[in-house]
């Protein structure tokens, strides 16, 4: 590997400064699963490796009345091993329970899986269907933006230069809402996904029809897909095989995938129709408290 | 060269400090600085679990950790696993259920299985599976490894009896 | 020799399961393995490689390599020695020409696969030699990469070798197909047969290039002292094929060649070749430092030796009572870069399970531009068997027959003549497939949709060979056993007790080594199935000679005929005297110095095995995805000395077949660069997505081993990928002509039919 240097952040002021002063040559150490594997193998190149797991914001992990704050540097593992998250947050758990495998768990972080920007990269769908929000540092202070709007194109992100993640917010779920993410590898495990989705439902207190829906999904584009119309299309709809199907044929509709050595176009296109319909079955079981 | 480290870090229950530049993996660290060469290396991208440790308690692929992270942090590998000469229940059971072959993976192997069963003692088979799938052995195809596990439980859960 | 031969029924040790000799240094993480070697003043070697598939190198500048501190060496292909073209056997996998091993292991003028070396730095860290490494500049002039067996036989396909030998590996061969050659094997009237058939089922098949996948990689460390002698410490199948190609490439006299063999992670067939070994020993004589080299694992992807693709081309008749009575087969097989891939076994493996009284099998040995193929595991039997043992599952769905009926209605037996022209040596192939009908999984019921069943059969030659053992024994009554073959699963166990049997006593008396090339005699590597087997026959010659000289031991002490003395049990007797082998040990050295006795010897060669498997499966229709359900293997291993490990060949090979059939895969792109080369995307079984695989053992003596062995090793990675196919068929209906049948072409083929 190349050389670099490497310093531990103990705050966000220094952190910012530091990445400022370094103007694009440093780069946030989270888990280090994406940043060392691509350094090492050159598709990434930094001066000055900073450390974020030592800055307090980064590893907080909360939840209370108003929703769930996951702190940039908290790793996968910490996640699933929240039993109290699993209620309201399930397909977060989805999430982070199969990124990689336990000693991946152990440190990849759901921040650097967002900041790494991959089109598969399996957190961020779920964090687009619970319309969760970025809360980005920089010199001047703090902004927040809605996470579909952070990845930009494989790899690159809309945070400048001089920005850390500092934490996720997702508002605490309204009753009778749910939520389910899946993805499709060839093995069961180690996998990077063919396709993934994760969709969100919030139906009527009766369970009978949707009263909003999101829908998101990777591997399809060259960044994960927030697929906006056809989580709309279910709204006011009624819960039954038609509407989801219809709307699992708009997702197919707005996936733009390609031929690699992962999967095929026609197969990915098939994969986003079956996920979406699984996960939304999913979710609305999930909605109406059934296992699922 | 960019400017060493000075690490101190605790090693199987023993204080420890090295030099190392920071481009250096902790696995690089154990086996060409430390000469602890118990944790193998497969594949050097978190892909095969040939070079798990423990780092504060938290498993983990030492490839995919720098060793200037060790920094105040416990460290255990396999060489830490037999206390005083006395296999670790998991280590007799992977040799009477001949849990292994080439035994290239049976270090990464032993350092999951008692991270898991620290976790959870009585694993079923699927549980075993699902925290084993990080570690990649082409040997064996498995079998004999699930068995080993589940001996080993069984006589863990015997002992506290 | 006879004398030795066991019954069953007498045998003591051989059967049981002890715990192995080198158990415990792998728990305890001591076992030495390639890169726990560490020596002083160690330098480290990293490799240059070729980004493109084929092209001509038109320089080399390697200054600023070499101006970068702690840079020592650099070296590239002129500096090897230019060797003549010289043919030499290589295991299981016949003759390769010499001239190519060296260009393999560094090229000179063309580059001929992505990941090809061209060149490589010494330093004092592997960093500073990873980044030296990107500093040398070649100039290369592309050409077009043949990338699959149909483009390089195209008549206007460019020849890849002008220097090419054609039928290096099998002759005759006919000039005119380009960058191949052929094997023909044929008996009856292949045109008569086909006309007496009732149904004829013609398929085409193909097949992707496999990895062996073991964990451990490449790693070697040279030491070329000022004396001209080196030491080389690496992992590998045999120290003797090292050690000799290493001398040849080199050109140096094999005496100054020492070969110590390290613990082996994992090989199946792929570390007994030279890659890194000549280049780390120029290095090491270049900069006068030991150098050690070890492959990134995308190097070992990209540039050691997988497993051919293939082309393959069934056609199959048969009568309506279930007689196959005539079938065609063409089977193009991938070399890789270089010619000399496992083509003459596919074509035995195919041939020899079914009497087929009209057979003929053209077989090609085709160069593309991809890594020079080694052998894996049966090599060249996935590939024909993918495709055979669906066709017999289709012709016995034909004439509606159960599969194993029609297969046992076909089998060939022992004395029935194969088409190489030997006899079948004896083994009871029904007995294997009748097990298979009498087990409780042929019959179990399979409810639910989208889950089928399928089962293949499949026959094997377990190697013989030329081979080597020591036996020790010391004065406290304790044996060292030194055997010529690298252990790569529990061979040493498997032979100290056979050791142990023969010369009647406890084989925790055993300590049991692999020395190195200077210190026992010359051996074929571990390949082929046959250390066990044909090592083990050496070691037990080996006993009987310490008996008989024991014997002489005790008839001295007693003063009587050493005729008089016998053996039972460890226990040596004349008259009323006797003496246990323990305390006629003790006397060793005052009745005529030191026991030890090294035995030499080559034991017959195409010893077969046979085996069969059912597997149940559940296919998503909606992904394509593949769940194995259960899954039963029955093998025919003549005697299973230790029996877990005997289980754990058969399933270690059983989830490399899996492997092979569901999800691996060399991926290349459109300019013959491979896209997988990590252990992420080169997608190996992990221990999520195999179930528990029974191990159903047989045991039909075999009579060339005094215990009956066979060797178990390698057959079972044969059956997988076809007995899925057929379960595949099974839960829904389509049949795969492609492996591996990844789930985007399981779905495409149920799409299509729907
Ligand atoms: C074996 C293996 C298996 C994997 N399997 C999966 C999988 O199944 N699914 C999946 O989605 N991913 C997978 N990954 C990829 C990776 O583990 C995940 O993307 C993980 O979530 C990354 O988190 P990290 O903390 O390790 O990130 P790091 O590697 O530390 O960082 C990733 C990127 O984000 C930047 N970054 C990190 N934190 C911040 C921050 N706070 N502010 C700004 N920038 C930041 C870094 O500079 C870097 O560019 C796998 C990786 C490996 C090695
Ligand atoms: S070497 Fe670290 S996971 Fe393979
Ligand atoms: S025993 Fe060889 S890889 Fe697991």
């Amino acid at each position: 590997m190349h050389e670099f240097d490497y310093v531990v952040a103990e705050n966000l002021t220094e952190a910012t400064k530091l990445l400022s002063d370094h103007k694009g040559s440093a780069r946030i150490l989270a888990g280090g699963t994406d940043l060392l594997v691509i350094m090492r193998n050159g598709r990434r190149q930094a001066k000055l490796v900073i450390d974020a797991k030592k800055i307090p914001e980064l590893t907080d992990l909360s939840l209370n009345d108003e929703g769930l704050s996951i702190g940039a540097a908290v790793t996968c593992r910490q996640i699933w091993e929240n039993t109290e998250l699993a209620g309201d947050y399930p397909a977060i758990i989805d999430s982070a329970s199969l990124i990689g495998g336990i000693q991946v768990q152990g440190r990849a972080t759901i921040g650097g899986n967002l900041c790494n920007a991959a089109p598969s990269a399996d957190a961020i769908p779920t964090l687009i269907a619970y319309g969760a929000i970025a809360h980005i540092q920089n010199s001047d202070g703090q902004r927040q933006v809605p996470v579909e709007e952070i990845c930009q194109a494989p790899g690159q992100t809309s945070l400048s230069e001089d920005e850390i993640l500092v934490k996720l917010t997702i508002a605490k779920p309204v009753a009778h809402s749910g939520a389910k993410f899946l993805r499709f590898i060839p093995r069961n495990e180690m996998d990077i996904a063919v396709v993934n989705v994760a969709s969100m439902v919030e139906l009527d207190s009766e369970g009978k029809s949707f009263l909003k829906a999101r829908i998101a999904m990777g591997s399809v584009a060259p960044t994960p897909l927030f697929v906006k119309a056809a989580g709309d299309s279910l709204a006011g709809k009624e819960v039954n095989d038609e509407s989801i199907k219809a709307a699992a044929l708009i997702a197919r509709e707005a996936a733009t995938p390609i031929t690699d050595m992962r999967g095929t176009i026609e197969h990915r296109k098939q994969l986003v129709e079956v996920l979406t319909v699984r996960t939304l079955n999913a979710a609305v079981a999930r909605a109406k408290g059934e296992q699922s | 060269m960019s400017k060493r480290h000075h690490v101190t870090t605790t090693i199987n229950g023993e204080e420890s400090d090295f030099l190392c530049e920071p481009r250096q993996s902790l696995l690089e660290v154990l086996r060409d600085v430390l000469k602890l060469t118990g944790a193998k290396e497969g594949c050097n991208d978190g892909n095969c679990g040939a070079c798990s440790v423990l780092v504060d308690g938290v498993l983990v692929d030492s490839c995919c950790v720098l060793g200037v992270e060790a920094e105040g942090k416990q460290i255990d590998t396999i060489e830490g696993m037999a206390v005083n000469g006395e296999l670790h229940p998991l280590q007799k059971a992977f040799l009477e259920e001949t849990g292994m072959q080439c035994g290239i993976c049976t270090p990464g192997f032993l350092m999951s299985s008692k991270a898991l069963l620290e976790k959870n003692p009585q694993p079923d088979e699927a549980e075993i599976r699902h925290w084993l799938a990080g570690n990649l052995c082409r040997c064996t195809g498995y079998d004999k490894i699930i068995r080993a596990v589940q001996r080993a439980a069984n006589e863990m859960a015997g002992e506290k009896v | 020799m006879t004398t030795m031969d066991k019954k069953a029924e007498d045998l003591r040790v051989v059967g049981t399961r002890p715990v192995r000799p080198d158990g415990a240094d792998k728990v305890t993480g001591r076992a030495r393995f390639g890169d726990d070697i560490h020596l002083n003043n160690m330098l480290h070697g990293k490799m240059l490689r070729s980004p493109h598939a084929h092209a001509v190198i038109k320089s080399i500048d390697t200054s600023k390599a070499e101006a970068m501190p702690g840079v020592r060496a650099v070296i590239c292909g002129k500096d090897f020695p230019v060797i003549e073209h010289k043919m030499v056997a290589q295991g299981e996998a016949g003759l390769a020409d010499m001239r190519d091993i060296s260009d393999n292991c560094m090229a000179k003028d063309k580059v001929l696969y992505d990941g090809h070396a061209v060149a490589a730095v010494a330093a004092d860290n592997p960093h500073v030699a990873e980044e030296a490494v990107k500093l040398i500049e070649v100039e290369y002039e592309l050409l077009p990469p043949l990338m699959n067996v149909r483009a390089s036989m195209a008549d206007d396909a460019p020849q890849v070798h002008e220097h090419s030998f054609p039928g290096a590996f099998i002759a005759p061969t006919e000039a005119h197909i380009a960058n191949a050659s052929r094997i023909h094997m044929a008996n009856g009237d292949i045109e008569k047969g086909f006309a007496e058939a009732d149904h004829i089922v013609e398929r085409e098949f193909n097949t992707e290039t496999y990895h062996q996948g073991y964990i451990e990689s490449h790693i070697t460390t040279v030491d070329w002292d000022s004396n001209d002698n080196l030491t080389l410490w690496t992992s590998t199948q045999g120290q003797f094929e090292i050690r000799d190609n290493l001398a040849d490439v080199l050109e140096i006299p094999i005496g100054n060649v020492k070969v110590i063999p390290m613990e082996v992670g994992g090989a199946f067939g792929g570390k007994d070749r030279i890659y890194l070994d000549p280049v780390a020993a120029l290095l090491s004589k270049k900069a006068a430092q030991p150098v050690k080299m070890a492959m990134r694992r995308d190097e070992v992807i990209r540039a050691t030796g997988p497993s051919p693709g293939a082309h393959i081309k069934v056609k199959m008749g048969v009568k309506a009572d279930g007689t196959i009575i005539a079938a065609d087969y063409h089977l193009a097989y991938e070399a890789g870069a270089y010619a000399g891939g496992p083509i003459f076994l596919g074509v035995v493996s195919s041939t020899s399970r079914y009497n087929i009284p009209n057979l003929q099998v053209n077989g090609f040995d085709v160069i593309v531009n991809k890594p020079k193929t080694r052998p894996y595991r049966a090599p060249g039997a996935p590939q024909a068997l993918f495709a055979v043992e669906q066709v017999i599952d289709e012709l016995a769905s034909l004439i509606d027959m159960d599969p194993v009926d029609f297969r046992i209605k076909n089998l060939t037996r022992s004395g029935d003549i194969l088409l190489p022209g030997f006899p079948l040596a004896p083994l009871d192939t029904e007995a294997l497939l009748q097990s298979v009908k009498a087990h409780p999984h042929y019959t179990a019921p399979l409810e639910g949709e989208n889950r089928g069943r399928g089962v293949s059969y499949t026959m094997w030659f377990n190697l013989g060979a030329i081979t080597s053992a020591r036996l020790s024994v010391n004065p406290d009554g304790t044996v060292h056993m030194s055997s010529s073959n690298p252990d790569m699963s529990g061979t040493r166990m498997t032979l100290a007790m056979q050791a142990a049997e023969a010369l009647g006593i406890d084989v925790a008396e055993f300590s049991a080594n692999v020395p190195d090339s200077d210190s026992i005699g010359f051996a074929m590597p571990t390949v082929g199935s046959r250390t066990t087997y044909s090592t083990g026959i050496v070691v037990i010659e080996a006993a009987a000679e310490v008996l008989a000289e024991m014997s002489k031991r005790a008839a001295m002490i007693w003063e009587v005929e050493p005729d008089s003395v016998s053996v039972a049990d460890g226990v040596f007797s004349s008259g009323d005297k006797s003496i246990t082998f323990k305390e006629l040990a003790h006397r060793m050295l005052d009745t005529g110095g030191p026991i030890t006795v090294h035995k030499t010897g080559s034991p017959q060669s195409f010893i077969p095995a046979v085996a069969a498997h059912i597997v149940d499966v559940e296919v998503d229709v909606e992904t394509g995805k593949v769940e194995i359900l259960r899954y039963t293997a029955f093998q025919d291993v003549g005697k299973a000395v230790h029996p877990d490990y005997v289980e754990g060949q058969i399933q270690g090979s059983v989830v490399q077949g899996i492997g092979m059939a569901l999800n691996e895969e060399y991926f290349y792109d459109d300019e013959g660069r491979l896209k997988n080369a990590s252990l992420l995307d080169y997608r190996m079984p992990t221990s999520l997505d195999v179930p528990m695989i029974e191990a159903v053992i047989l045991e039909s003596p075999n009579p060339a081993h005094p215990y009956g062995v066979r060797g178990c090793g390698e057959i079972s990675i044969i059956p997988p990928a076809s007995a899925l196919a057929n379960a595949i068929h099974d839960a829904v209906g389509v049949r795969m002509d492609s492996m591996p049948m990844s789930p985007h072409k399981v779905c495409a083929a149920i799409n299509n039919k729907s």
